[in-house]
C-alpha cells in the first residue's frame, strides 16, 4: 500500500520517457471554473471545442467538460445506462469507487502521477452499467485555459460486464494558455465481455507540455480500442498507455496518428501486456515528421500461451532537420506466443505522387491525399465520427510543400 | 494534337530515347510497337512528365504548347491522361474517393454509378491497386480515365496481364474512352479522343480503329505505316527484319 510519504518522494521522479518538465514552474489550475450550460452558448470556447470534435450535436449520449481543474459541464441523455460524474462526486456518492482508484496506475510511477495523487485531483467519472450497450458516444473535453498553470486530472472509466461504450475525448488549449502543462491520469476498467472504444483527438499550444498517464485493465473477452490523434503543433508530448489483458480472450488495439512539426517534441506509443491465454493485441502507429522530433514506441509482452500480437510503426519524413525514431519491442515469457513487428521510416513515394498528379491533382493535393490515406485509411476501426476532424486537421496542417 | 521533335531522354547515365520524332493528329489513334526495353514506356512517361528520367534534348508539343518541362498535373489539366501498366499501390486512398476528386465537369457521381459496368463497384472502397489483379488494375485505370475525360490518352499495354474473360470488357471500355459513346454529364458531343497505344499482341486493335503505327527499337522510331500491315510484318519476320527493311529503304 502506498503511503503519502512514498508518493511525495516521487515528486522529483523523472518519467521513464520524454523530456523532463519542471512542474514547480506551474501553479495548480483553478477548480472553481465557469459553468457552461449549453455548448452553443460557450462563446469563444465553442470554436476551440469544435476543432477537437466536441459538438452539441444530437449524436452524443453525454458530455463532460473540464476547464483547467474544475468540471464546467456535465450532461447525460442516458441516465439508465451510463453514469457521468466528476471523480470527486463519484467518490462521495459511492463507497466502492475508491477500490478503483490508483489500482491500474501506481501513483509513484513518476512526478506527474505523484502530483495528481497528492493534489487529490478531480476528473471525469464514466460508469457504464452491466449489459448496457451505448448507441452513441460520450464526449469529454479537457480545456487548458490558464497560462503557466498545470491541469491535473484523474479520470476513471468503468465498463461493467457485457456493456459497451465509445468515448471521444477532445483536449485543447484556449488562446489564454500556451505555456502550460496537462497531466491526465486515466484508469480504465473493462469487465468481462465488455468493450470500450476510446478516441482522443488533441490540439495543443506550441509550448504546451502534455503528459497523459493511461492504463487499462481488461477482463475475459473484453476489448479495448485506443485511438490517439495529434495533428497540431505541441511543445512536448509523452504518452505511453498500457493495456493489461487479464482475462482469457481479451483483446486490445492501439491506433496512433501523430504529426511532429518543427518545434514539436512527440514521444508516443503504447504497451500491451498479454497476461491471459488467447489474448490478442495490435499496436499501429502512423506518424509524420515535418521538422520536429518524433519517437514512436510500441511494446508487446507475452505472458500466456496462445497470445497473439502485432506491432506496426510507420513514419513518413516530410523534410530534413527533424528526428524520427521507431522503437518496436517484443518480450515473451512463455513458449506458445506469436508476436510480430514491422517498422518503416521513409519519404512519400514519388511514383504515388505523380500517379495522382497524372489524374489532375496538384502536387500539394496529391501529397495531402496520400498522407490522409497513410494516417487514417490504413487504420481499421476508426470511428466515422472522427473522419471529419481528421480531414480538417490534415488540411490545416498544410502538409504539401 | 501531339508532336514530338528529336526527343532525347536519359535515365541515370544511360540514354534511353535517342532522338524520337512522332506525331498524333487530332482524333487519331496511333500504335507504338517495339520489343521489350526499346523505350516505349519511357516515351509515354516523358509525355506524361512522370518518372525519374530526364529530357536532355528535343521538344514535346501538345495542342501547340511546349509542354517539355511542364509538371505532371499541368499536362493532365491540358488534357493528357495515362493508363499505366503498373500503377503504384496507395494504401489508405480509396478508388472511389480518387475518382470523385479527379472527375471533370462534376461527372464523379455519374462515373461512380457506372462502376458496375466496369465490374468495379466492389472496389470503390478499396485502397487503390492494393491486391488488385491484372484485369482489375486495367478496369480501375479505365474507370479513373472515364472520370478524368482526357482529350489525349496514353495507353501502356491495355491488354497485358488480362485473362480472356476480361479482354472483351477492357477492349470495349478502351473503345468507349476513345469514342465517347456514353457521354458524361449529359453532353451529347461526339468527342473523339486521340491516343498513343503500346501493344505487343495487337489484341486491342480488335476494339479500336488505329490510324498509324510506329515501330520503336533501341530508343528510335524506325518505321511508320498502317497498323495491321506493320503488325503482320512483325509477326512474320520479327522486329529485326522490320528494321532491316527500313534500313534498305533509307
Amino acid at each position: 500500500m502506498q503511503t503519502g510519504e512514498d508518493v511525495k518522494k516521487a515528486l522529483d521522479k523523472k518519467a521513464a520517457y520524454g523530456k523532463d518538465i519542471d512542474i514547480d514552474r506551474f501553479e495548480e489550475g483553478e477548480r472553481d471554473v465557469k459553468q457552461i450550460d449549453e455548448i452553443e452558448d460557450s462563446g469563444d470556447l465553442k470554436e476551440t471545442m469544435d476543432h477537437v470534435g466536441v459538438t452539441d450535436q444530437e449524436d452524443r449520449l453525454g458530455t463532460i467538460i473540464f476547464i483547467d481543474n474544475g468540471m464546467s459541464h456535465c450532461s447525460n441523455k442516458a441516465q439508465d445506462g451510463v453514469e457521468l460524474l466528476s471523480t470527486q462526486e463519484a467518490l462521495k456518492k459511492y463507497d466502492w469507487v475508491k477500490d478503483y482508484m490508483w489500482k491500474a496506475i501506481d501513483p509513484s510511477k513518476d512526478k506527474y502521477t505523484a502530483k495528481t495523487y497528492l493534489e487529490n485531483s478531480d476528473g471525469y467519472f464514466i460508469h457504464v452499467k452491466e449489459g448496457y450497450k451505448a448507441k452513441y458516444p460520450v464526449q469529454t473535453c479537457m480545456l487548458l485555459n490558464k497560462n503557466k498553470s498545470i491541469q491535473n486530472l484523474h479520470n476513471l472509466i468503468i465498463v461493467d460486464e457485457g456493456a459497451s461504450l465509445e468515448i471521444i475525448t477532445g483536449c485543447s488549449t484556449t488562446h489564454h494558455s500556451n505555456d502550460a502543462l496537462h497531466v491526465g491520469v486515466s484508469e480504465i476498467y473493462i469487465k468481462d465481455n465488455a468493450n470500450l472504444q476510446f478516441s482522443m483527438i488533441h490540439s495543443w499550444g506550441k509550448e504546451t507540455g502534455v503528459r497523459p498517464r493511461t492504463a487499462c485493465m481488461i477482463g475475459k473477452n473484453g476489448s479495448y480500442t485506443n485511438n490517439y490523434i495529434l495533428l497540431n503543433p505541441v511543445g512536448s508530448l509523452q504518452s505511453y498507455p498500457v493495456a493489461n489483458l487479464n482475462g482469457e480472450g481479451a483483446s486490445c488495439a492501439f491506433n496512433t496518428m501523430c504529426l511532429a512539426e518543427k518545434g514539436s517534441n512527440v514521444d508516443t506509443g503504447g504497451m500491451a501486456v498479454l497476461n491471459a491465454p488467447d489474448t490478442n493485441a495490435q499496436i499501429m502507429s502512423r506518424s509524420i515528421t515535418k521538422g520536429g522530433s518524433m519517437i514512436a514506441r510500441g511494446r508487446l509482452v507475452g505472458n500466456a500461451s496462445g497470445a497473439k500480437a502485432h506491432l506496426e510503426c510507420r513514419s513518413i519524413v516530410l523534410e530534413d532537420g527533424g528526428t524520427t525514431l521507431a522503437i518496436p519491442e517484443l518480450e515473451a515469457h512463455v513458449a506458445d506466443v506469436e508476436m510480430t513487428h514491422e517498422a518503416a521510416v521513409g519519404k512519400i513515394a514519388r511514383d504515388q505522387v505523380e500517379y495522382l498528379m497524372s489524374r489532375g491533382l496538384t502536387e500539394d493535393e496529391a501529397i495531402a491525399m496520400i498522407i490522409r490515406g497513410f494516417l487514417a485509411g490504413s487504420i481499421e476501426g476508426l470511428p466515422p465520427s472522427l473522419k471529419n476532424e481528421i480531414d480538417a486537421a490534415i488540411s490545416k496542417a498544410n502538409l504539401g510543400n | 494534337m501531339l508532336e514530338i521533335k528529336d526527343l532525347h531522354v536519359k535515365s541515370g547515365d544511360r540514354e534511353i530515347l535517342k532522338g524520337v520524332n512522332l506525331s498524333v493528329a487530332d482524333g487519331q489513334t496511333c500504335i507504338l510497337f517495339g520489343p521489350n526495353g526499346s523505350g516505349k514506356s519511357t516515351l509515354l512517361s516523358a509525355i506524361m512528365g512522370c518518372g525519374t528520367t530526364e529530357i536532355t534534348q528535343g521538344q514535346i508539343l501538345f495542342k501547340g504548347q511546349d509542354i517539355t518541362h511542364m509538371t505532371v498535373d499541368e499536362r493532365a489539366k491540358l488534357g493528357i491522361g495515362m493508363m499505366m501498366q503498373r500503377p503504384p499501390n496507395i494504401t489508405g486512398v480509396k478508388l472511389g474517393d480518387l475518382v470523385r476528386a479527379t472527375a471533370k465537369d462534376n461527372c464523379g457521381d455519374d462515373v461512380i454509378s457506372e462502376a458496375r459496368d466496369f465490374k468495379m463497384e466492389s472496389f470503390l472502397d478499396r485502397d487503390i491497386n492494393v491486391g488488385f489483379s491484372g484485369g482489375e488494375i486495367k478496369r480501375s485505370e479505365l474507370l479513373q480515365l472515364a472520370a478524368q475525360k482526357p482529350d489525349f490518352v496514353l495507353l501502356d499495354e491495355p491488354e497485358s496481364g488480362v485473362d480472356l474473360g476480361n479482354i472483351d470488357l477492357i477492349g470495349k471500355k478502351v473503345h468507349d474512352l476513345l469514342y465517347d459513346t456514353k457521354p458524361c454529364g449529359g453532353s451529347k458531343a461526339n468527342r473523339s479522343v486521340s491516343s498513343l497505344v503500346i501493344t505487343h499482341t495487337g489484341q486491342i486493335l480488335n476494339y479500336i480503329s488505329a490510324d498509324t503505327a510506329y515501330i520503336m527499337k533501341e530508343g528510335r522510331i524506325w518505321c511508320t505505316g498502317r497498323p495491321m500491315d506493320l503488325l503482320k510484318d512483325i509477326r512474320e519476320k520479327g522486329y529485326g527484319e522490320c528494321i532491316k527493311c527500313r534500313l534498305v529503304k533509307m
